[in-house]
């Protein structure tokens, strides 16, 4: 069974011409694979599909835009993935 | 349909926010400054207006289910086909259902029929955000009451 990284990097990289070898767990989704916003949605449309959750982007932008939060909190690989994993197991709860 | 001024539905026939589903209206004028165009002595209907007439399908899908709260503005399509040449007077019933609610978007299958046939149909995203004006939301609210949705959302309360 794939893991939470390799599932998403796959997304990424299917969704953009990010090559699969260059995302890391540490890459930025924005700053070093250069996704921009258009393609994060297409991402996050199959991270829901995939996992069966619904990433709550739109809070997450509003605690990194309020300041209360920082962007690689989420959107840092490893991070977006322990997001990922929480909510999975919420909607499994 | 009004073609210059992007005014492409022009009745909403069924809402259903179970199924998150609209089914709408719109009548191809018989003639428009577009057809001068497109083309000469064959007027059919531009396939961007076709995909702009079930954006809007979907844009007052997902206004109906969010209460008009957030605006739906057309980001992405996908798997656009234009099976069959639209013509002047056409009668077309344009639908729409939400297949997946986002965080700030959603994603709908949309498609036009005329006369039970299908025309074209597509994947489009939306993506939702706060009204960047209220001049904005009063437009919305203003074209969604001439469509009858809003009373297709009052009938459903």
């Amino acid at each position: 069974m794939a893991s939470t990284f390799d599932t998403v990097a796959s997304i990424i990289s299917s969704a953009s011409d990010v090559p699969l070898e260059q995302i890391k767990p540490d890459s930025h989704v924005m700053k070093d694979l250069e996704i921009d916003s258009l393609a994060f949605l297409d991402i996050t449309f199959e991270i829901d599909k995939s996992f069966g959750i619904q990433l709550p982007v739109d809070d997450w932008m509003s605690e990194v835009n309020g300041g209360k939060r920082s962007g690689d909190d989420y959107f840092v690989l490893k991070n977006l993935c322990t997001q990922i994993d929480n909510l999975r197991a919420e909607v499994a709860a | 349909m009004r073609l210059e001024y992007f005014q492409m539905l022009d009745e909403v026939e069924e809402l259903s926010t179970d199924r998150a589903e609209i089914i709408a209206r719109a009548h191809v004028p018989e003639r428009s400054p577009v057809f001068e165009g497109h083309f000469p002595g064959l007027a059919i209907m531009p396939g961007v207006l076709l995909l702009e007439t079930m954006a809007q399908a979907s844009g007052y899908l997902v206004l109906a289910i969010n209460g008009f709260s957030r605006m739906p503005f057309f980001a992405n399509v996908k798997e656009a086909n234009f099976r069959s040449f639209v013509r002047p007077g056409a009668s077309l019933r344009v639908r729409a259902v939400r297949v997946h609610d986002g965080s700030g978007f959603a994603v709908t299958d949309a498609s036009i029929e005329c006369n039970g046939s299908r025309m074209c149909d597509a994947r489009l995203t939306m993506r939702t955000v706060a009204f960047p004006t209220s001049g904005l939301q009063q437009h919305v609210l203003s074209e969604g009451g001439r469509l009858g949705l809003v009373k297709a959302m009052d009938a459903l309360t």
